[in-house]
């Protein structure tokens, strides 16, 4: 069955792609759509039967030797446990839903099925990603869906805008890979091995050993850890290494929803979850990550309340949320991070589904400035966007209430510093959240059109085939929340993850139900504050904004410009690596090297060799008789020698 | 003789194809067809005949197999031929390479369609000939001597600044080879026999074996190529014929980390330790410094010349990371990049083929007209930059493991390469590949034909196989390399109990 459910993508993809014109626009839509409607079904029949199901469920499937080099021996092999299942139904629920929207969505493309073969590959490779049962397979998954995100951020290659963005993704990444590599590599130098089952087993006895690494005597596991997170920071998009996110929403809007939102940036929170047995052993890079995942949440918060593209502010959005599942996992509450990993699943591909649907209303108009009052024209879609930010803010009984205020709570829990950072940062950022998400609403949903005539009369509800998936995911933002709470958090905690997940102290998210009241209530009321500011602002007064940008300027455009990150990017890595390679290219090579290496040889030797008339085939017979010294000086040598 | 002396019958086979073509005469037509035909002949058959080894090796030992002893010169000199883990993949990745080759310039190549026949064949026969032999005397014959075909290639059907190109190789390799051949007489005073096993098994004094290895890698560090004496390569690419360029990056580059493997560990043990810094420090340059060249290349050809030197990098800090990974990963990098970057090459022939231009700024845009050319590209593209899943993953992660377990600084830098070489490789694939098309004159180019598509074909089969079960391939070094690795280790223990009892005196 597992097989089934991994291969099927890739079956699909190969059909889809590589047999374009035989199978037709149809028939790839049919075989893409229709393996992962299978994928899904099984992955839900598997998450019921390995997780739901009280006991030890996990297990382990041999596939195949991959590399075997002396001691480095890896397999392919999948390992499937609660935490595995509890991917598999998020990946590939998503992905069949964003598999079956996409052929509305993408319609009037002329590559339907280089879309849809493509969507298939890289719900492969997150399918190998969350079934490795090693590191290197992981790896393997990870740069497969590092692979299909390029090729999809740059689907529309005739925008030079897209291919740049799509560079920029697999760069970033790259950079990310360079810690996850190392990480790997520290790994097998310690334990022998890159299987996790090896690797989880024996780091107790790790704990406070040391490595030489940079020379520089460190703590191992902790060194270990945070060249991990590095990875995972490139993945998730984490302060930092978060530029690349923004820019990917290039890509056609079916491709945020599903890798941009849903799973592929998740991966870096599943990668941590995974290795929680090594993180546990390792508190100062549990501190790390906690204290990166909060200020993302609250930088990424920051960004995201004065961005016009509506595609951008869910973007930073998603980029904020991640920070949410980081510093839960920094202070030990896996559960809540994988949960909130869950639950944001649905909720925010459903947003980014919406906000396609509104974008293809408004004749792919992204800009929020240009339009308003679609509520009474496209108002199935409206209220699907409503549900998905009640859930995003954490409204009361909606997904994100249940698994945010967990992680919030579980941060002031935690009774530590960077967790009571964690606690500020989440709060301050749950206030912005909710009055972005509300900005995005009022801007695009309310008021009088600001969009030219054209477009308004255009304006269109999306076909069934687009809306269709909008409300399973409206369900699932709707009701995910509140089933599923005991089971991640809760009272079934220990049945459910059934020793997936591991914990060395207290489990921040029990004591998280004893907190004051007023924490408690702080989530909520910022949610609330949000709301309202963004309704005084954008219904009440609409000229306030304007305002507000003239007081605090400064302020404005920091936010305005994502805190300069690209520029300072640009200037100091960018630029300096095309200058050096221009000064080392001329410089280097052409002149020093080339000056008094061959050219400067060169010049003595023609001096010569301007006797030889023919100078082209003269090289030859040097060498030649080079050559043929040489060998006669050997022959000589043995003639002598031999006596 | 016991059996069927076949390593020398695959050597020699392409002479057999030199004697035919050069017996065809007639019109010119007829003349350059039935060339080709034998060319292609010649060399398919090669390669059938060398699946004999791949399927009679035997795996499980480190001895040279299908040995052939002749007595040749006397007094210790005479015709050994025999391989082992290390070479056999290399003589089979040279027969699959030239039929490809053969194929590659068969509607480009116009003038002296028969010389340019000959001096492949005679290229191939030299270039198997380096890995199959086991004395030092034939070995530096096969070695020097498939240089004379490879200038030819490039000074005769080469660029426009082929002259240049083709003395700026002859300069380097000559001082090179020099030093080696001076190495070579040493060696043959010293052991009184030019035997390759024995020597292999020779303990040269210390003190001598620093000089002997820096005479080995002068060569061989020219033929990697190593920064910095990497000049040539570049401009030996950017004038030679696509051909050319596919024996260059595929086999001769590999010529320099055979050489390593075969000569610099085995004999000079210490030398090959207590140097080690040197190649570290000249392997690291060469992957930074050569990616950051390769991203401001406006030439395609260029551009992944540079790329070869870094690839090329990974290569020599796996062989002297001293352990099995490290060597292991070397030789799959080599095959690696035999496959890729002759694929590459071809990628860049395909277009050059049409418009007659390397230059980058030309291009753009050819998805539009040419999807199965933009899947090829991207392909290879995706392969170069080390994707896991094909066969350069393989090679540079174990290359990485082994080199960490020596230091976590080489690692570190190396890893530099990995993330340039995604920029470099990228950046160029969207310059020609993606975009608007809007030149005029690409917009009559057409997709790959038949013949490229059969050439293409069997380059993405194996470098995939090659990425998702190594152990085909990899089976039939372990012995050898363990082995390999086991007299170093020896060597290693020896020479440092030595130290310490006289550091202990």
């Amino acid at each position: 069955m597992y097989q089934t459910i991994v291969f099927l993508p890739l079956i699909a993809a190969l059909v889809a792609g590589l047999f374009s014109k035989q199978v037709g626009v149809r028939g790839s839509q049919i075989i893409t759509c229709g393996a992962l409607i299978i994928a899904a079904l099984l992955s839900w029949f598997a998450f019921f039967k390995v997780a739901m199901t009280p006991g030890d469920h996990s297990l382990h499937i041999q596939v195949l030797s991959w590399i075997v080099s002396g001691d480095f021996q890896i397999n392919w092999a999948f390992q499937i446990d609660t935490l595995t299942a509890v991917m598999l139904v998020v990946v590939n629920t998503v992905s069949c839903l964003v598999h079956i929207y996409s052929v509305g969505y993408m319609s009037h493309d002329p590559h339907i099925q280089r879309f849809m073969s493509y969507l298939s590959l890289f719900t492969f490779a997150m399918l190998m990603l969350v079934t490795a049962d090693n590191f290197v397979q992981m790896f393997f998954g990870w740069e497969g869906v590092g692979l299909a995100s390029y090729l999809l951020i740059g689907f529309w290659y005739k925008k030079p805008s897209a291919c740049a963005a799509a560079i920029k993704a697999f760069v970033v990444n790259r950079v990310g890979d360079f810690g996850f590599a190392l990480g790997i590599f520290a790994i097998f130098m310690t334990f022998g091995s890159a299987d996790f089952a090896v690797v989880f087993s024996d780091v107790g006895a790790y704990s406070d050993k040391t490595i030489y690494f940079l020379g520089m005597e460190l703590d191992l596991l902790t060194t270990i850890c945070i060249l991990l997170f590095i990875g995972a920071m490139g993945k998730s998009a984490q302060l930092g290494l978060h530029t690349w996110l923004p820019d990917a929403m290039e890509g056609p809007t079916p491709v945020s929803a599903l890798i941009h939102a849903a799973t592929m940036v998740t991966a870096g929170v599943f990668m941590v979850a995974r290795c929680s047995p090594l993180f546990e052993y390792a508190p100062v890079a549990l501190d790390v990550v906690c204290i990166i995942g909060a200020s993302t949440a609250f930088f990424a918060a920051t960004v995201g309340m004065s961005q016009f593209d509506i595609k951008r502010v869910i973007a930073y959005s998603t980029c904020s949320q991640l920070g949410y599942m980081f510093f839960a996992l920094g202070i030990g509450a896996y559960g809540a991070a994988i949960f909130h990993l869950f639950t944001h699943a649905f909720f925010k591909a459903l947003l980014f589904l919406g906000s396609g649907s509104v974008i293809h209303a408004s004749s792919d108009e992204q800009d929020m400035r240009n339009m308003g009052g679609l509520r009474k024209k496209i108002p199935l879609t409206f209220w699907m966007m409503v549900i998905g930010t009640l859930a995003l803010t954490g409204f009361p009984f909606f997904a994100g209430y249940y698994s945010k205020d967990m992680i919030i709570e579980s941060a002031f829990a935690a009774h530590s510093s960077v967790g009571s950072y964690a606690f500020g940062m989440g709060v301050a950022a749950a206030l912005m959240t909710s009055f972005y998400s509300w900005r995005l609403i009022f801007m695009t949903f309310f008021g009088e059109s600001r969009a030219s005539k054209e477009v308004q009369d255009h304006v269109h509800e999306s076909p069934q085939v687009m809306l269709a998936p909008l409300y399973v995911l409206a369900l699932g933002a709707l009701v995910s929340g509140f089933l599923f709470k005991e089971y991640f958090v809760g009272h079934h905690y220990e049945d459910f993850w059934a020793g997936a997940l591991t914990l060395v102290g207290d489990n921040v998210m029990e004591t998280a139900h004893h907190v004051p009241s007023w924490v408690i209530a702080s989530p909520f009321i910022a949610m609330v504050s949000g709301l309202a500011i963004a309704y005084y602002f954008y219904i009440k007064r609409p000229e306030m904004p304007g305002k507000f940008v003239q007081t605090f300027r400064f302020l404005h455009a920091l936010s305005f410009n994502k805190w300069y990150f690209d520029e300072l990017y640009d200037v100091i890595f960018v630029r300096p690596a095309m200058k050096l390679g221009y000064f080392l290219w001329k410089s280097g090579d052409e002149n020093i090297i080339d000056r008094y290496g061959p050219d400067g040889v060169s010049a003595a030797v023609v001096r010569v060799a301007e006797r030889f008339r023919n100078l082209q085939s003269g090289y030859l017979y040097h060498y030649a008789f080079a050559m043929l010294i040489g060998l006669s000086a050997f022959v000589t040598w043995f003639v002598l020698g031999g006596q | 003789m016991e059996h069927f002396p076949i390593l020398s019958a695959i050597t020699f086979l392409p002479l057999l194809g030199v004697i035919i073509i050069l017996s065809i005469n007639g019109e010119k037509e007829i003349v350059e067809r039935n060339a080709r035909n034998a060319a292609l002949l010649t060399t398919v058959a090669t390669f059938l005949f060398s699946l004999v080894l791949w399927f009679g090796f035997d795996k499980t030992t480190a001895e040279f197999q299908f040995e052939e002893h002749a007595a040749w010169l006397g007094g210790g000199i005479s015709y050994h031929m025999g391989i082992d883990g290390i070479s056999i993949l290399f003589v089979l990745l040279t027969t699959f390479i030239m039929p490809i080759c053969i194929l590659c310039g068969w509607e480009t190549i116009k003038d002296r369609v028969k010389e340019y026949l000959v001096a492949f064949l005679l290229l191939e026969c030299f270039m198997i000939g380096v890995f199959c032999t086991l004395d030092l005397v034939l070995f530096y014959v096969f070695f020097e001597a498939g240089l004379i075909p490879m200038f030819l290639i490039i000074g005769v059907w080469g660029g426009a600044n082929r002259v240049y190109a083709a003395y700026k190789l002859f300069l380097y390799t000559l001082l090179g080879s020099v030093l080696m051949l001076v190495a070579m007489l040493y060696m043959y005073g010293q052991a009184g026999t030019t035997d390759i096993p024995v020597l292999m098994n020779y303990d040269f004094d210390a003190g001598a074996q620093t000089w002997l290895w820096l005479a080995f890698f002068a060569s061989f560090a020219v033929k990697m190529p190593m920064w910095p004496v990497h000049t040539w390569l570049p401009d030996a690419h950017v004038q030679a014929p696509t051909a050319g360029s596919v024996i260059l990056a595929g086999i001769l580059l590999k010529m320099g980390g055979y050489g390593f493997l075969r000569f610099s560990l085995p004999m000079f043990p210490i030398a090959s330790y207590e140097l080690s810094w040197l190649i570290y420090g000249l392997s690291c340059i060469a992957i930074i410094y050569t990616s950051l060249v390769a991203l401001r290349q406006t030439d395609m050809k260029k551009l992944i010349a540079y790329s070869s030197v870094a690839h090329m990098g990974f290569v020599t800090l796996g062989i002297f990371a001293f352990n099995i990974q490290g060597i292991e990963g070397a030789i799959m990098v080599m095959l690696a990049h035999g496959l890729v970057a002759s694929a590459l090459f071809l990628c860049v022939g395909v277009v050059y083929d049409r418009l007659h231009t390397r230059d980058i700024d030309r291009y753009g845009g050819l998805v539009n007209i040419m999807p199965r050319y933009a899947l090829v590209f991207m392909i290879f593209t995706m392969a170069s930059v080390g994707l896991p899943g094909t066969a350069n993953f393989i090679g540079e992660i174990l290359v990485l493991v082994g080199i960490f377990k020596v230091s976590s600084w080489v690692a570190f830098f190396a890893l530099f390469g990995v993330v340039l070489g995604a920029a470099y490789m990228l950046y160029l694939y969207r310059r020609v590949v993606f975009g608007e098309l809007t030149k005029d004159d690409l917009k009559n180019m057409l997709d790959l034909d038949k013949r490229e598509i059969l050439i293409f074909a069997p380059l993405i089969f194996f470098t995939l196989w090659m990425g998702v079960y190594p152990s085909t391939f990899m089976d039939f070094i372990h012995v050898s390399v363990e082995n390999l690795n086991m007299q170093h280790e020896t060597a290693m223990s020896t020479y440092h109990a030595l130290t310490q009892t006289v550091t202990g005196n």
